[in-house]
């Protein structure tokens, strides 16, 4: 079964999933922070327009409401309290150029097509939509963990972060047609209040280094202490 | 009615009602009240457990096996209650801690052992990670409650460590549920523990493959499995002594607890795959570097909380082999070691926190003639230390030789790894601990205000354990093992 026989829905979720994917990239290259906070935030209202649709096509009325959630929390919320932040933090000029701009696309590359090696035993001919949209989550939930080791910014790691989390929601949602409430609830209060404490920490950060340059936090290396 | 409400929830409401309390003298009894009667419901639960075998209750789930484990926390959480007290005190009357700080400190004290208890107690897989994430989030700003640059530092690395790890869990858990809607109807039963077990042989092998190495990768950061063990010496020795008496003696249990229910779904499913040990083969793996990894890193420690957390490290290794070895016999031996494990290693951290006062310093070059300044806390760390690096007759002996034996029965090559393990983390250990308790007293060290009741009660059930396991006890593990291995030991 190909592509094109798939329902019309499920052509356009995978549209979709293909520019969250799109986004994770931009995200990953972005210099400046307001702007990676920006495509974070669109990120965030595409995951949520996926799971409408999931909503709407699996007749999943709960599913609604955790796109309303998704929405507010991961387009508006978030996003708003990461820009608040940066401006009271003053970093809304910082600009961060990755040093090896190539090799970290070309590294994010490798990676979704690792996704799609490791999503490869899902094959069955019925599944191909599921599979695709899997590794697609994946890619995004790896590129996310690619930006946190390569940025050694912390408001830049967060978003990182938070980008895994919504490759995650995006498999949850796409693949299984959404956790059970509770569960999704339970989900959704953690990474607020992970958000508040990051937000805590950028300040308690840049009190003790002067930076958000997380790299210069090297007193408790193995090393260190033999130097001592 | 059932103490199992009262076993989860009095924890929360301790949690709100600490975060309103602004007398720091009053919220440490508070503390304490609250934590007790949390181990007396776990006590209720646990004789209501022996007589009907199972409770299930919507989404909890109480059987042989996270009965114990709960008993175990809420006990450790108690005896680190009644220690946190006068340290805390003592903290604040040096003034690295304020007001705000101690307010803080109790309400997450309190909502810790809430999520422990939770992710201990609760049936459902999804649960149970909102519960494990929220242990992070409830105890990384204690890790970093000094406001020093390395206390900072340590629970920044701690929180992303931890939560990219449990990030990979999620979608493990993700794939897991994938798995099971294709026989589950119910999609709300879809993440339930011993729904999936009933139905394990359907559960499609390639996914659960797939799922159990993100979930193993996952939780095996938080227990601390080389190499996601990063952020564990640096959280251990940064926070507050209770606080890693507690991660090092709960935490990490509950995080191997997750994995090995895991395990059992994972294994019902691959029965009749290609590879049928697979899980076992990963946790294996997993547990022999941690503990020969960390054997080793415990020579070349400076501080004193650091040593003791790659001992933490190294005995987490230990259990993570047994469970992946699997049979009665490991199975025993490992939830025998979690049990001694915990208990020994929180009366230890307990020692350490009033030696590092004493000293006034974590550093192990400077802790000098415990055992002459004050004889109560050097004898505490010596024995501590005796058990746990096996010595008999500690209780620590008795699970170390279990799992040996169960290695030489089925895996005979694995046991010289093991033993050399063992060995190099006994030197490891006593190198560092001789000075300490016995070198020459520094000038003008003063006794501190110490409270050894929970190390003596610790130590002595340890000894008690090595001695002779009480009937009901080992009927208890018995039924845990039969529970995860298939088979009972006795």
């Amino acid at each position: 079964m190909s592509l094109e026989q798939l329902p019309l829905l499920q052509q356009l979720m995978l549209v979709l999933a293909a520019v969250v994917l799109f986004t994770s990239f931009a995200l990953l290259e972005q210099a400046r922070l307001v702007a990676a906070i920006h495509a974070f935030a669109w990120q965030g209202v595409l995951v949520a327009m996926v799971t409408a649709i999931v909503a709407a096509s699996g007749g999943l009325a709960h599913l609604f409401f955790s796109a309303a959630l998704t929405l507010a929390l991961k387009a508006l919320l978030i996003p708003w309290m990461l820009h608040r932040l940066v401006r009271r933090l003053e970093l809304d000029r910082h600009r961060e150029p990755l040093r090896r701009p190539a090799l970290v696309v070309m590294g994010a590359l490798a990676l979704v097509i690792f996704s799609y090696w490791l999503v490869l035993p899902l094959v069955q001919q019925e599944l191909l939509f599921t599979r695709n949209i899997v590794a697609v989550s994946l890619a995004v939930v790896l590129i996310g963990l690619l930006m946190m080791v390569i940025r050694t910014q912390a408001v830049a790691q967060v978003l990182g972060f938070m980008s895994m989390e919504n490759g995650l929601f995006l498999a949850a949602v796409s693949a299984t047609g959404g956790m059970p409430l509770v569960v999704e609830l339970g989900v959704a209060f953690d990474v607020l209040v992970a958000m508040i404490l990051f937000g805590v920490f950028f300040f308690q950060i840049s009190e003790s280094i002067d930076s958000l340059d997380v790299d210069r936090m090297t007193r408790l290396t193995e090393r260190a202490e033999d130097d001592s | 009615m059932s103490a199992l409400p009262w076993v989860v929830f009095t924890p929360l409401a301790g949690a709100l009602l600490l975060a309103s309390i602004r007398r720091p003298q009053w919220a440490g009894w508070i503390n304490v009240l609250v934590s007790a009667v949390t181990f007396l419901a776990t006590l209720v639960l646990a004789f209501t457990v022996a007589e009907q075998g199972v409770l299930a209750v919507s989404m909890f789930r109480v059987d042989a096996f996270n009965v114990y484990l709960l008993v175990l926390t809420a006990f450790v959480g108690m005896t680190t209650a009644i220690f946190s007290r006068p340290y805390m005190q003592y903290v604040r009357d040096t003034g690295r801690v304020n007001r705000r700080g101690m307010r803080l400190y109790h309400a997450m004290f309190q909502t810790f052992m809430f999520t422990m208890l939770l992710a201990l107690s609760t049936d459902n897989l999804g649960v149970l990670w909102v519960a494990v994430e929220g242990a992070t989030l409830a105890t990384v700003l204690l890790v970093s409650l000094y406001r020093t640059p390395e206390a900072i530092e340590a629970a920044w690395k701690y929180f992303i460590l931890c939560g990219v790890g449990i990030a990979l869990a999620l979608f493990g858990t993700v794939l897991l549920y994938f798995a099971a809607q294709h026989v589950i109807e119910d999609p709300a039963a879809g993440l339930s523990w011993s729904a999936l077990h009933a139905v394990a042989p359907q559960l499609q092998p390639s996914i659960m493959g797939l799922a159990f190495v993100f979930l193993l990768v996952g939780y095996g950061t938080k227990i601390g499995l080389v190499p996601m063990h990063q952020w564990l010496p640096d959280a251990h020795s940064e926070g507050p002594t209770p606080m890693s008496a507690v991660l090092s003696g709960l935490l990490l249990n509950v995080a191997l607890y997750a994995v090995v229910r895991l395990k059992m779904l994972v294994d019902g499913s691959l029965a009749n795959a290609d590879t049928p040990h697979l899980a076992g083969y990963l946790l294996m793996g997993f547990g022999l570097l941690s503990f020969l990894v960390a054997g080793l890193f415990l020579h070349r420690q400076r501080d004193i909380k650091r040593m003791f957390s790659y001992s933490s490290i190294e005995h987490m290794g230990l259990m993570t082999f047994a469970f992946g070895l699997g049979g009665p016999l490991a199975t025993f031996g490992a939830l025998l070691h979690m049990l001694v494990h915990s208990l020994t290693k929180s009366a230890i951290f307990v020692t350490v926190g009033h030696a590092a006062h004493i000293a006034g310093t974590q550093s192990i070059d400077h802790i000098r003639g415990l055992i002459r300044t004050q004889p109560t806390v050097g004898w505490g760390l010596l024995l501590g230390v005796a058990a746990i690096a096996g010595f008999p007759p500690f209780g620590v002996f008795t699970s170390e030789f279990l799992l040996l034996t169960a290695t030489m029965k089925t895996q005979p090559w694995f046991a010289v790894p093991l033993l050399i393990g063992l060995a190099v983390a006994f030197a490891g250990l006593f190198r560092h601990l001789h000075p300490m308790v016995y070198g020459a007293v520094p000038e003008g060290q003063q006794p501190v205000p110490a409270n050894m009741l929970p190390v003596a009660v610790h130590l002595g059930l340890v000894l008690w354990l090595g001695l002779s396991i009480p009937g009901f006890l080992a009927r208890w593990l018995d039924r845990a093992t039969e529970l995860i291995a298939g088979v009972p030991l006795l």
